[in-house]
């Protein structure tokens, strides 16, 4: 690459490295960072070692999902049904009726794009404990629109019946696998795959359906946030802490039913409220918590961190991640403009 | 604009002269797709190398089009389903003037206009926006209905993978296209016996492949997809089958992962191939060696 300089020479300067699209199986973890692999196989495979009522489906993206982990431990308790969303679910519900535990995987997208009907009146209508794996929920691939599920939980939180899980690491994952199992009911986890973050192992939290948590107290901002924006609301507070910004955290892994309770306790106070969310503004954590507070007569101002209402770029994660406002520097420099 | 700059193999071409100008077509595509591959890291290259053959027998015999004017309203319609083929597709639309060769080392990076998977938003040539699987061929009986109604006269190709005979759409569209009577489009399974999770009929069974589509309706050819005389003769009956009987078409192609180059055509079949650093260079060179080798013979046999 050449450039000139105001001396008037062109000189040499090193290429800048293309940023290239995050292959589907990247990892949004920070370099470094404390991972464990698999979190959601190797807790599917133990889950169903004590209950033997547990089997596993996927649409032909297993190796995609972790569900292979589970396939290779419980070969007859494992069906690989193709890519076929439809029978996937519809095949899911017919074998709950029948008194199995089925956990199914694809993608987030396809979950709620391609087979909502299947999982609706199949599964959700009779209630029917037929727990639902997404991979790829909201941003977390750079392949587009087809892959992208940015409004998946606006999708589902319309269904009756359904939880909705939106875990931020593994230990979230480890921990929410057998409650879901044991749940009755259909359940949507928002799964992280691959080599997933490990963080709230360094926060006296457990995961408990149906609950949010508070992970750190603060005196200016609280932050409300679920999935891996938890990740990055903990590395946003740590670092306006060096701005002399106090910010709470509060983890709401389970979108649905909603822990109105425990998130209204929190935002009804004088500080900053800012829901952050990998997910469309439309639909899915801000306009729970926005709900949730006009019900209750609470009248605060939301400053929502989420993806814009639109289809998305293609392109690497960690460019997305910073263009549409879900890095941690965009997070700092959205509170700062805010306060 | 002229016809004459609308390309297509001239009517007057032998078939054997069409047949090395696929198969160039085909080796230079190839090299495009290993250059995109490099240039990326990564890729669907051994698919986009099974199916070179395929589609440069479409975009370099059958396809009417203008490279100057891609949304040219008489051009011929290709619309790739499977939208991690357009890579393969991409070394498609450079080889037909519609992409510059120049811009193919950009596959896949930040504000590219060929991203990873093809949408029609981003690229001069793409039709739909692929990747979702099994929506090609449902869009295609609209497509083809669409141009019928308007007396268009152009061609619908629908490219679909042999993992998008899994979705239930594709057969809801088969069974619309005979229902329309459709014998403006043409379908293109490319059946490498390979999906994401492994091998096809580990994955689910589709055989026998060739006997659902007749019982469609469709008029179905099966031919080697790797086997550029094959290919072009198996288009010419279906033009020629749909015209007489206005009946859609589908030609089944058996095809090779990583064809061409005989390194990936030994390693183990992977939806994500891997492809050391060192290799990229390997296999351009064996790519070449294969097709000098070959046109060479065939040059003695004349
Ligand atoms: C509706 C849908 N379901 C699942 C996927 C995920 N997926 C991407 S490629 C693929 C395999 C499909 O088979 P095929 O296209 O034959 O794969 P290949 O030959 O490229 O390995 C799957 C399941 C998808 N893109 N679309
Ligand atoms: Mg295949």
């Amino acid at each position: 690459m050449t450039a000139t300089t105001a001396a008037g020479p062109t000189v040499k300067t090193a290429p800048k490295p293309k940023l290239k699209t995050s292959a589907m199986i990247a990892s949004f973890a920070d370099p470094g960072q404390k991972t464990t692999p698999a979190p959601f196989g190797h807790a599917l495979v133990k889950a169903a070692q004590e209950n033997e009522k547990i089997v596993g489906l996927t649409a032909d993206l297993g190796k995609y999902t972790d569900m292979h982990i589970f396939a290779k431990a419980f070969p007859e308790r494992f069906f690989q049904m193709g890519m076929a969303e439809q029978l996937l679910f519809g095949a899911a519900a017919g074998m709950a009726q029948t008194g199995v535990v089925p956990f199914a995987s694809t993608y987030s997208v396809f979950a709620a794009r391609r087979a909502y009907d299947f999982l609706c009146l199949d599964a959700a209508e009779p209630n029917l404990n037929v727990n639902i794996v997404g991979g790829l929920p909201g941003l977390t691939t750079g392949y587009g629109p087809s892959h992208q599920a940015t409004e998946d939980m606006a999708i589902f939180r319309g269904m009756p019946n359904l939880t909705i899980v939106d875990p931020c690491d593994s230990v979230d994952i480890e921990q929410a696998v057998p409650q879901l199992a044991a749940s009755e009911g259909p359940t949507y986890l928002r799964l992280l795959r691959g080599n997933v973050p490990t963080v709230l192992d360094e926060y006296d939290y457990t995961f408990e359906l149906g609950k949010a948590k508070v992970l750190r107290g603060g005196n200016d901002v609280v932050f409300v946030s679920s999935g891996l924006m938890t990740m990055r609301a903990l590395q946003a507070a740590k670092e306006l802490a060096a701005h002399n910004v106090d910010v709470a955290v509060v983890h709401t892994p389970t979108i649905k039913p909603f822990d109105a309770e425990t998130v209204l306790g929190e935002i009804n106070t004088d500080r900053l409220v800012v829901t952050l969310e990998n997910h469309t503004v439309v639909g899915g954590l801000f306009e729970t918590v926005a709900a949730a507070a006009a019900r209750a007569g609470v009248a605060k101002r939301i400053l929502p961190v989420a993806l814009p209402d639109e289809f998305l770029h293609a392109g690497a994660l960690p460019t997305l991640h910073e263009r549409y406002g879900l890095s941690v520097d965009r997070i700092v420099a959205a509170v700062l403009g805010a306060l | 604009m002229t016809i004459t700059e609308t390309v297509r193999a001239p009517e007057t071409a032998s078939l054997q002269e069409r047949v090395a100008r696929v198969e160039a077509a085909a080796y230079r595509m190839r090299h495009h797709v290993l250059n995109m591959g490099e240039a990326q890291g990564q890729g669907y290259v051994g698919q986009a190398l099974d199916a070179a053959d395929v589609l440069a027998a479409v975009y370099a015999d059958q396809l009417r089009y203008r490279a100057e004017d891609p949304e040219w309203e008489g051009r011929d319609r290709f619309l790739l389903s499977t939208g991690h083929y357009a890579i393969g597709h991409y070394a498609a639309l450079a080889e037909a003037g519609i992409v510059p060769v120049d811009e193919l080392e950009t596959y896949g990076s930040d504000d590219s206009r060929l991203p990873m998977s093809g949408m029609s938003t981003y690229t001069p040539g793409m039709e739909i926006s692929g990747g979702s699987l099994g929506h090609g061929l449902t869009i295609a009986v609209g497509t083809a209905l669409g141009l019928r109604l308007q007396g268009s006269g152009a061609r619908v190709f629908n490219f679909l993978s042999d993992g998008e005979l899994d979705e239930g759409s594709t057969w809801e569209a088969a069974m619309g296209a005979h229902h329309h009577q459709l014998g403006n489009l043409t379908a293109i399974v490319d059946i490498n016996a390979l999906q994401a999770d492994g091998k096809t009929d580990t994955v689910l069974r589709t055989e026998p492949v060739l006997d659902k589509w007749a019982a469609c309706g469709w008029f179905v050819q099966r031919v080697d997809g790797n086997d550029v005389g094959a290919l072009l003769a198996a288009f010419d009956s279906a033009a020629a089958k749909a015209e007489a009987e206005g009946k859609p078409s589908v030609i089944l192609c058996d095809t090779k992962v990583g064809r061409g180059v005989p390194l990936l055509e030994d390693r183990e079949k992977a939806h994500f191939m891997r492809i050391d650093e060192h290799e990229w260079q390997i296999c351009r060179e064996q790519l070449t060696a294969g097709y000098e080798a070959r046109t060479a013979s065939e040059g003695e046999s004349k």
